[in-house]
């Protein structure tokens, strides 16, 4: 009996000890994810307080920090804020207004999005909910890349300024899917060059790529949308994504698939608790 | 002998035109074909390149000028684009993790 036992244990210990390496490599644990994120750029970039890593470029380069904070005197996207604020108050054709789609009324709630909806078991950014806002209101949306979705997210961004970005994973496996293939895709080389984000925002961060000085990972999207000098205008954060795609020869997917959710989910999520700095400005 | 060497001579300057010689429409239609099911499949993977989708519309562009042997030659460059963009997709499905910061 007692041979019998101890045979069994060995055997239950043998599948254990052998399924674990393949449970590690498959496990999603977002929270362990999180603390290997910040303590890789905390401890690469020892002199950058935690909450600058918002300020993207700013905050790895001190000449391109004191071009800024003087183009921030005169802030190029407050146009687009003051616009944002106008639409946002302005009543659609059914007398609702966008404030009636969102808590609190739309104001100051920037830092908890993208959010999971259990509901329809997909991510929902903020681009994205403005717009089936506009939709369930017998609206045309706009375009996700600029103009109007930029104001109105500038305007958002802008009531939510300092405030901790707030990203939940909730215990819900297609959440933790959505995550993952949000890393995955943050991750994979795609394109002719054979990038990944992760080759310039993780590898490559603080580097410079000809004159541009390439913002970390951590914090990345918290100043958006922003108003960019290359581009001549506001971009919100579905811009940075067709635009990094293009840049490496890849075929962009289109703004809001459901991949570039995930990844603003994912990145999000990696940003918890820094304050949200958007809109900003960038070379 | 004189003979036998210009026959020679004729022989191998026809063979040698007749394996250059100019692409059809029907060649231009069969490599557009395999450029652009290996670029759906690229597409399936979410993993098209722009430089593929150039190469297609100059292939499709040289063929309405009735130019075949630079459409083919476009059409096979596209090809080749999209199977190296298929392949990267494929080896990313795995080789992804070791990037993650751990």
């Amino acid at each position: 009996m007692r041979i019998c036992r101890a045979i069994a244990i060995v055997i239950a210990a043998l599948a254990v000890a052998g399924a674990r390496p393949a449970a590690a490599a498959d496990s999603i644990d977002p929270d362990a994810d999180f603390k290997a994120f910040r303590d890789y750029f905390t401890k690469r970039f020892p002199s950058v307080p935690l909450n600058d890593f918002v300020n993207g470029p700013y905050s790895m380069d001190a000449e391109l920090r004191k071009q800024w904070e003087a183009i921030d005197d005169f802030p190029p996207y407050d146009f687009a804020v003051d616009r944002g604020k106008q639409m946002f108050a302005t009543a659609f054709k059914n007398g609702k207004t966008y404030g009636d789609c969102f808590a609190n009324n739309g104001i100051g709630i920037r830092q908890n999005y993208p959010y999971f909806d259990g509901k329809t078991g997909e991510v929902i950014t903020l681009e994205l909910a403005l717009n089936r806002c506009r939709e369930a209101n017998g609206e045309e949306p706009y375009s996700y890349v600029k103009d109007e979705m930029a104001s109105l997210t500038a305007y958002m961004a802008f009531t939510s300024r300092g405030k901790p970005f707030d990203i939940k994973i909730p215990n819900d496996p297609r959440a933790l899917a959505a995550y993952q293939k949000g890393a995955e895709y943050f991750y994979s080389r795609r394109g002719q060059l054979n990038f990944s984000c992760a080759s310039c925002h993780v590898q490559s961060a603080g580097e410079h790529i000809r004159t541009e000085v390439l913002a970390p990972a951590l914090g990345i999207l918290a100043a958006m949308p922003i108003y960019r000098s290359e581009w001549g205008g506001m971009g919100t954060i579905s811009r940075r994504f067709v635009t990094c795609n293009s840049q490496v020869r890849g075929v962009p997917l289109q703004p809001q698939d459901e991949l570039y959710r995930d990844v603003e989910y994912y990145l999000t999520y990696m940003g918890n608790g820094l304050p949200v700095s958007g809109p900003g400005t960038r070379p | 002998m004189r003979m036998r060497i210009f026959l020679a001579a004729t022989c191998w300057l026809f063979c040698a035109g007749a394996a250059q010689a100019a692409s059809t429409e029907a060649d231009f239609k069969t490599a557009l074909a395999a450029a652009e099911t290996a670029e759906q499949e690229a597409g399936a993977l979410k993993n098209q390149w722009i430089p593929t989708e150039q190469a297609l519309a100059a292939a499709k562009k040289a063929a309405s000028a009735g130019d075949f042997d630079a459409a083919v030659a476009k059409a096979k460059q596209a090809e080749a684009l999209a199977k190296a963009s298929i392949a990267q997709a494929k080896e990313q499905q795995t080789a992804w993790r070791a990037g993650v910061i751990r």
